[in-house]
């Protein structure tokens, strides 16, 4: 199977180890993973702003590539992937916002909704299987307790999302279990770690990140896994004590495909 | 030729508004028939129908029609009205220029050339009306209580009380139901079994009532005075009629491993079990899913033990089939479930609790022995938080909850609240609501008295999140009158989970032909007038199977849902609809259309001899109806492929004349 790929910026600066792992682990899973052509800067936020369409059109264009394509666009990163999921949505559910991106980006073939963004963890649970994945795993993470960490990005607005429940998602928990690992249950894993705040109020995303890894740490925990840089950035820089994974490195640990970026 | 008489209402300023009533009466005259037309500010008051009555007898008035609200609101008032004035009650047609009207346009104009259409429409049906005689039924002097919680057993009391035989049927192996598990009521602070169980006793008593305990109701069909019922007793394994529910049984049963449903599932119960020592009928029940014996064949312990050799491993689910003349419908209620609600932690924390499981910790006869202990560890809790609301009072797009207001919430929380400060006086107490809903005799009062005497902490503002750590729980909430975010380390948080009604109710309603609303309460015939009475005749309502309530209302419309019942048993002979189908014979071919439509089985085939133009004679068969049994739902009427079949009142001329009419 083929997907067109959208990775991010942050995946090709600060966040290497998750696009690596994520192309390593595809091609062991049997997908093909296409980076498109003429991608930019999600923006990194979805602005709620009703006026605001020049940010979106990042995603606009990324989505019709795909759609011209007929692929699926899969993303890794929460904030690209929030972003782009919730201008899709948009797109499809609003005439007036859809004629006016459209009238910016005049292409050929005007962009309506047609596309299918997927996150990583989606393509794993709906295209692949979890059961697929625990038939390939070596026994790597075997006694490992791993809390998953959701973070907000992922989730929310749940009604656009649609990756998990919100209020209960369980769709890591599955994954860790499959990769043969012990998943840890924390209840803070749907709360945020403080996200872009910490560049104006350092010490409110302290408060909100350590709370997190507190919590993994009393649950018993032997490290967090995210999906998301920015909050894997949040967690490492307020507690060193306990080890913050990306997803796909740790899949690709699972597997017995992990080697040195 | 009729003459037909319009008489177009104002319903104050409902119709009035949105409607030029004289308009509508003056255009209405020139309809041909038409030979009185009127307006008049309130058609139903008594004033009004004396001007009817008074326009049939000047005017001589063979049909009329008046324009007025749903034909559901008042058409008996104005049929009652033509018959006193002379004329067939069925020689009359009611314009509803209201509902269908008044009431969703918004200017005149548009109202107004509606309710004339609707008008002519009226008259044209009327032109076409002939007089019906209903016909008349038996009625069974037997009553049927579905449930047996508070509202059905008070129901059934008092219609034994009046001297007919009731029946109760309960899915469960004890009536009591939700009360039953209730520590203590308010506002009173009685104790729940202290006031229920005397009425079980009662009830078990009474010569004129027979429980069906463990049984469900099946099929129904029949009609008002006359329902054929099948009750389906499932099988419980022990001969009811040899139990002395002495509980040796269940003290032996090596089975100990069977998740107590009446504690909620908070202890265990052995595979055969009595579901509380005030039980009614005090008989066991075998969990057959957990029997060894049942299962696979290896145990029988409790066969040997029992002395009066009450164990029957063979027991067969059986059918009982009874006839009724009027039905009680109290299936009662349920809280919702948790496991949406999952920012609050219930299905991760043993420590987070709903109110019915506070109920059963704070209840003697529960697993605790009425000890408040957390769940998890046995500890007494020290802090302990309460959340309102869970689940009520939803946005309508939140697929998660209800809308409503479950109503009895904020009293049991205050309920609760009160009795912890009062029996552990070192805890500390919070209670988190939107608003605090205390209408009721001496309901506010109650809640004040949790607030001032016992120190309970009232937090106006919503729970966001509970947070599991350690041994805590960490409760994240706003005070929207201090305008912050608030932090609290409790040890018990106890949800007050939204009720909704029992899941019984909706395969039940179907069988009834008994109306119910989005939210699966029962709908009552009349929000005001006709509370508890289902749109459907003889079909009543009994308690939160309509829309939550407390105790006190529950006996209240148990009671009045009893009188109702004794009213209509009362009765030796229940006047019918006439308004039912019927064949011509000459047009059926027999084909069979109308029998697989009817819902109600009243249609039925026969071989009749037919004298045919050349002098001969042929056997055809044809169709016919039971006017007993035919309820005029018209389906029959329109699967007939010949246009034999037609409903009085509603023929299918008088539905194209006005057709033809609106077309004009």
């Amino acid at each position: 199977m083929k997907v067109s790929y959208y990775p991010g910026c942050t995946l090709k600066t600060k966040a290497k180890d998750l696009d690596f792992y994520l192309r390593k682990c595809a091609g062991v899973l049997g997908v093909e993973v296409e980076e498109i052509e003429n991608w930019q800067c999600c923006g990194g936020v979805f602005t709620t702003a009703s006026d605001e369409i020049a940010t979106k059109l990042s995603s606009v264009r990324a989505l019709s590539e795909a759609r011209d394509k007929g692929q699926k666009l899969l993303t890794v990163c929460s904030a690209c992937h929030n972003v782009i999921k919730q201008t899709n949505y948009q797109i499809k559910n609003d005439a007036d916002f859809a004629a006016r991106a459209n009238n910016y980006m005049q292409q050929d073939v005007p962009y309506e909704g047609e596309a299918e963004v997927v996150h990583f963890l989606e393509l794993l649970r709906d295209e692949i299987g979890f059961d697929a994945i625990r038939e390939k795993v070596t026994d790597a993470l075997k006694d490992k307790k791993i809390a998953a960490y959701y973070g907000c990005l992922l989730l929310r607005p749940g009604k656009v999302m649609q990756l998990d429940d919100a209020e209960n998602p369980s769709i890591m928990e599955e994954l860790i279990e499959a990769m043969g690992a012990t998943p840890v249950v924390s209840p803070y894993r749907n709360e945020c770690c403080g996200g872009y705040v910490v560049l104006d109020d350092a010490k409110s995303a302290e408060k909100k990140s350590t709370a997190i890894t507190e919590n993994a740490k009393t649950m018993g925990a032997d490290m967090i896994v995210t999906a998301c840089p920015l909050c894997k950035y949040n967690l490492e820089k307020h507690d060193q004590s306990i080890p913050v994974v990306y997803v796909t490195e740790l899949l690709a640990e699972a597997l017995g495909i992990k080697e040195g970026v | 030729m009729q003459r037909v008489g319009v008489f177009v209402c104002w319903c104050g300023s409902n119709i009035a508004a949105t409607v030029d009533v004289k308009a509508v009466a003056e255009a209405l005259k020139a309809e041909p028939g038409v030979v009185f037309s009127t307006d008049y500010q309130y058609m139903c008051s008594q004033a009004g129908q004396d001007m009817i009555k008074e326009a049939i007898r000047e005017h001589q008035l063979t049909g009329v029609v008046i324009c007025s609200c749903s034909p559901r609101m008042h058409e008996a008032t104005f049929r009652k009205t033509a018959e006193s004035a002379g004329i067939n009650p069925y020689m009359v047609e009611i314009a509803n220029i209201r509902e269908q009207c008044s009431w969703v346009h918004k200017d005149i104009p548009t109202g107004t050339e509606k309710a004339i259409i609707l008008g002519r429409a009226a008259i044209a049906k009327v032109s076409l009306n002939a007089p019906l005689t209903p016909g008349e039924s038996p009625v069974t002097k037997r009553a049927l209580v579905i449930g047996g919680g508070i509202a059905g057993i008070q129901t059934a009391l008092d219609i034994a009380d009046a001297g007919f035989p009731v029946d109760i049927v309960e899915k469960k192996p004890t009536i009591g139901g939700k009360m039953a598990q209730i520590d203590k009521t308010f506002p009173t602070l009685d104790c729940a079994a202290c006031i229920l169980t005397p009425k079980m006793v009662d009830v078990a008593q009474n010569d004129k009532i027979r429980i069906f305990s463990y049984s469900e109701v099946e099929a129904v069909s029949g009609f008002v005075g006359n329902f054929d019922v099948k009750i389906k007793k499932k099988a419980r394994f022990v001969d009811e009629t040899k139990c002395t529910g002495c509980g040796l049984c269940t003290e032996k049963c090596p089975q100990k491993k069977v998740p107590n449903d009446f504690n909620l599932g908070m202890d265990m119960k052995r595979a055969i079990y009595i579901p509380f020592a005030q039980a009614v009928p005090k008989v066991a029940t075998i969990e057959a899913d957990y029997c060894n014996m049942l299962k696979n064949g290896k145990c029988g312990v409790c066969a040997k033990v029992c002395t009066a050799g009450a164990i029957d491993y063979k027991q067969q689910d059986e059918i009982i089939e009874e006839k009724y003349g009027a039905i009680v419908v109290a299936t009662g209620f349920n809280p919702i479930s948790m496991e949406k609600f999952d920012e609050f932690a219930y299905n991760q924390s043993k420590d987070v609790i709903t109110s019915l499981e506070f109920e059963r910790l704070t209840n003697a006869a529960g697993p605790t022995a009425g000890k408040l202990l957390r769940p998890s560890d046995g500890k007494h809790p020290e802090t302990i938080v309460f959340v309102q609301c869970v689940g009520s009072r939803c946005d309508a797009c939140n697929e998660k909850g209800k809308e409503y207001c479950s109503k009895i919430c904020c009293m049991y929380t205050a309920k609760h609240a009160m009795l912890t400060r009062d029996k552990y006086p070192d805890t500390d107490v919070y209670v988190f609501y939107i608003d605090v809903r205390t209408p009721g005799k001496n309901f506010d009062e109650f809640y004040r008295r949790a607030v001032e005497e016992y120190g309970v902490h009232y937090i106006k503002g919503m729970v966001g999140k509970i947070l599991p750590e350690g041994d805590k729980l960490k409760v994240r909430a706003s005070d929207l009158i201090e305008n912050k975010q608030i932090n609290i380390d409790a040890d018990l948080v106890v949800l007050a989970a939204a009720i909704e009604p029992d899941k019984s109710a909706r395969p039940l309603a179907t069988m009834l032909t008994a109306s119910m609303d989005t939210n699966d309460f029962f709908t009552e015939a009349h929000p005001k007038l006709r509370p508890v009475e289902s749109p459907t005749a003889g079909v009543f309502l009994s308690g939160a199977c309509q829309g939550p309530k407390d105790i006190p209302e529950t006996v209240s419309q148990a009671g009045a849902a009893a009188s109702k019942v004794i009213g209509l048993l009362a009765k030796d002979k229940l006047l019918g609809n006439p308004c039912v189908a019927g064949s011509d014979e000459m047009m059926c071919n027999g084909c069979s259309s109308c029998e697989r439509v009817c819902p109600y089985g009243a249609i039925s085939y026969l071989d009749k001899e037919f004298r045919m133009p050349d002098r001969t004679t042929k056997v055809r068969r044809v169709a016919q109806v039971n006017e007993a049994v035919c309820q005029g739902c018209g389906a029959c009427t329109v699967a007939c492929p010949s246009g034999a079949m037609d409903l009085k009142g509603f023929k299918n001329n008088q539905i194209l004349a006005e057709v033809d009419a609106i077309c004009r």
